[in-house]
């Protein structure tokens, strides 16, 4: 019975080994590794999509309840080894229109971003570096909008919780960039399909600042989902707007030249 | 008036031709524009003849747009007209655009009368050649005249190719006699003289490369025909002296540089020109930094070197200059911005100071003010004429 072949023994090696190391990766499973799991996950259920194009409608308002109206286009183009390319034209209000966007997101390192005036017919390569400046006099940012990806913060889970009766995690995140305007935002994801479904975000002196909820998510092309709204509350000022989002259309075959410098000039 | 009739003539027939190609009049296409009210107030009186105190203008840019195949043919048609109380010369009507775009693979296509810009920097734009310089509608040279134009765009790895045929020459506007921000004399563009035997006839070739590599921005450009700025010879008539502007024929480099680095745009811009008076270069070179202040507001500033190889005996009053400035933009619901600087000469006392603001009123509404200043400005300097021409405009604007 106490003969151990050197079969068994290497077994039982290899068990051991095995049972040192799960226990040491369930003691390295720490919060941050957990929240950086979620977020990783998130990323990876929308990841494929390809481009899409959509019509953003953005109401803003102020403490006493007067609203003020931005249209706009956007169209997306995935990219797999950096962060996304995106195009943003305006059509309303009437003295922007033609204004357009271009911004190639990046992982690492301020993104680049250019800036076409059409009544100069004039391309102009601007500094990203304005991020946590308002969007359109909105109480969006830059940085709320602009394309999310997993190296721009880093993760602490929290804990689960019930949201709105969907079983979710709570993250924090910590900005990675200097220039960000919040110290960390707080953001409840759904356990079933990794959708955000609210964010808590805290300025540098960590006061909470703003909060934004997403409503209405739509599936498209049976696997990305997309809110029809978003809808955001600052609480230090009493002002909000909403980003109501329409038109989504997945597959445009889009390629690097709908999203070149030239591409500015052309967006109608 | 028989070159706006002539122009018109060109649209027109322009326009016919590519109506009956293009069933555009029965396709649904969209109208964008604006109409502004406009008023200047000179705050010092006048300092030639006829020249007033004040002006009230109109102004109207209407923008028809129709695109089909998904985007890929589209038509332009951007007539542009102002109207001014004071100055007939100021009253002008041009055609910012009539053009039809066709978009297929990495080639683009546009004929028609257009405008394109080229360049980097703020105090001036020395590369930006293609277009002339509409200045009646205003002493900072910003606002362009429509040019006719085949441009063919070769999109590759390795950077863009534009290649432009500009057939026909679009003569810089001056003010009239009863004008402010005019020469002593009055420029009488009817007799404009040529270097060229085809005269406005002369066709005039443009080629381009662009390409962005990393957090550069750089451009090449190669100019061949009649060059934009005219020399003012004065002529002298029985009715008593005048300016008439003369066109050379030009061949013009350019180079234009940004580089991107964080909060930093790293500026130049420089040309080099060969004509029938001059052989020289010309430089613009600096710096934009923008930083957000806490309260949402972005912050730039900006600084400039200005040089001129001709020295004073360039016709451009920057022969050697430095350009600092600040813009403001408040990130407000209204998109309130204001931008103030100053052009210092180097050599002398002389500054071109500018304060402009701006702020939407409304969904649709614009007010916009602009303050312009000279002081200090040497009386043998080339903009000595326009010394006491230090003046206030408030504009109005409403878009559709």
């Amino acid at each position: 019975m106490n003969l151990q072949t050197p079969t068994s023994l290497l077994s039982r090696m290899i068990l051991t080994t095995l049972v040192v190391a799960f226990t040491w990766s369930a003691a390295a499973a720490t919060p941050e590794d957990r929240g950086l799991e979620i977020a990783v996950e998130a990323d990876r259920r929308d990841t494929g999509f390809a481009d899409f194009k959509a019509e953003l409608y953005m109401i803003l308002r102020n403490r006493h309840g007067e609203e003020s109206q931005r249209e706009m286009r956007n169209r997306t183009l995935e990219q797999t080894d950096d962060g996304d390319k995106s195009l943003v034209i305006f059509d309303q209000p009437a003295d922007v229109k033609g204004t357009a966007f271009l911004t190639f997101s990046r992982k690492q390192g301020n993104d680049d971003q250019w800036l076409y005036l059409p009544a100069l017919k004039r391309v102009k390569r601007i500094s990203a570096n304005n991020k946590s400046g308002p969007f359109m006099g909105s109480e969006f940012a830059y940085e709320d909008i602009s394309s999310q990806e997993v190296e721009e913060y880093t993760y602490k889970y929290l804990r689960d919780e019930t949201l709105d009766n969907r079983q979710s995690f709570v993250v924090e995140r910590y900005p990675v960039d200097p220039k960000s305007g919040y110290t960390r935002q707080v953001v409840w994801i759904d356990q079933d399909e990794y959708r955000a479904w609210k964010i808590d975000y805290y300025d540098r002196k960590d006061a909470l600042l703003k909060t934004l909820t997403f409503h209405d998510y739509q599936q498209y092309l049976g696997r990305y989902w997309r809110p029809d709204r978003m809808s955001m509350i600052n609480h230090q000022t009493g002002k909000s707007t909403d980003l109501l989002w329409s038109d989504y259309t997945f597959g445009n075959g889009f390629g690097d030249r709908e999203f070149d410098r030239a591409s500015l000039a052309r967006a109608r | 008036m028989i070159r706006p009739l002539r122009l018109a003539g060109r649209a027109v027939l322009l326009l016919l031709i590519i109506t009956s190609i293009f069933p555009v009049a029965a396709c649904a296409g969209e109208w964008s524009g604006f109409v502004a009210l406009e008023s200047r107030f000179f705050l010092s009186s006048a300092a030639y003849e006829n020249q007033g105190n004040n002006d009230l203008s109109l102004a109207f840019e209407p923008e028809f747009y129709h695109e089909w195949n998904e985007g890929r043919d589209s038509f332009t048609f951007t007539p542009y007209l102002r109207f001014d109380s004071r100055d007939s010369e100021r009253t002008h009507l041009d055609l910012r655009e009539l053009s039809w775009q066709r978009v297929r693979g990495d080639w683009e296509l546009r004929i028609g009368w257009s405008k394109v810009f080229w360049g980097v920097t703020e105090s001036q734009h020395l590369v930006d050649i293609v277009n002339q310089t509409d200045l009646v509608e205003n002493f900072d040279g910003e606002d362009k005249l429509g040019q006719q134009m085949i441009r063919v765009a070769w999109f590759q790895p390795w950077g863009t190719l534009e290649f432009f045929s500009l057939p026909g020459f679009r003569e810089r506007t001056f003010p009239g006699r009863d004008g402010r921000l005019r020469p002593s004399l009055a420029v009488d563009t009817e007799e404009a003289q040529y270097e060229s035997a085809a005269e406005d006839g002369h066709i005039d070739l443009a080629l381009r490369w662009s390409h962005v590599l990393g957090p550069v921005d750089v451009g090449v450009s190669y100019f061949k025909g009649t060059g934009r700025e005219p020399l003012l010879r004065v002529s002298t008539t029985s009715a008593g002296p005048k300016l008439i502007p003369f066109y050379e024929q030009i061949d013009q480099f350019g180079l234009d540089l940004q580089a991107t680095v964080g909060g930093w745009l790293w500026k130049l811009e420089t040309i080099q020109r060969q004509g029938l008076v001059d052989d020289f270069t010309a430089i613009t070179g600096g710096f934009e930094y923008t930083f957000t202040l806490h309260t949402g507001y972005d912050v730039g500033v900006l600084v400039e070197y200005l040089w001129d190889e001709r020295g004073s005996d360039s016709p451009t009053p920057f022969e050697e200059d430095v350009f600092v400035g600040s813009r403001w933009a408040l990130n407000d619901t209204q998109s309130t911005e204001i931008l103030a600087g100053a052009i210092f000469d180097v050599e002398s006392d002389a500054a071109f100071m500018l304060v402009e603001a701006s702020r939407r009123l409304g969904a649709s509404w614009k007010l916009e003010l602009e303050w312009r200043g000279f002081s200090g400005i040497p009386p043998m300097d080339p903009a000595a004429a326009i010394r006491s021409d230090d003046h206030l405009s408030v504009k109005i604007a409403r878009y559709f």
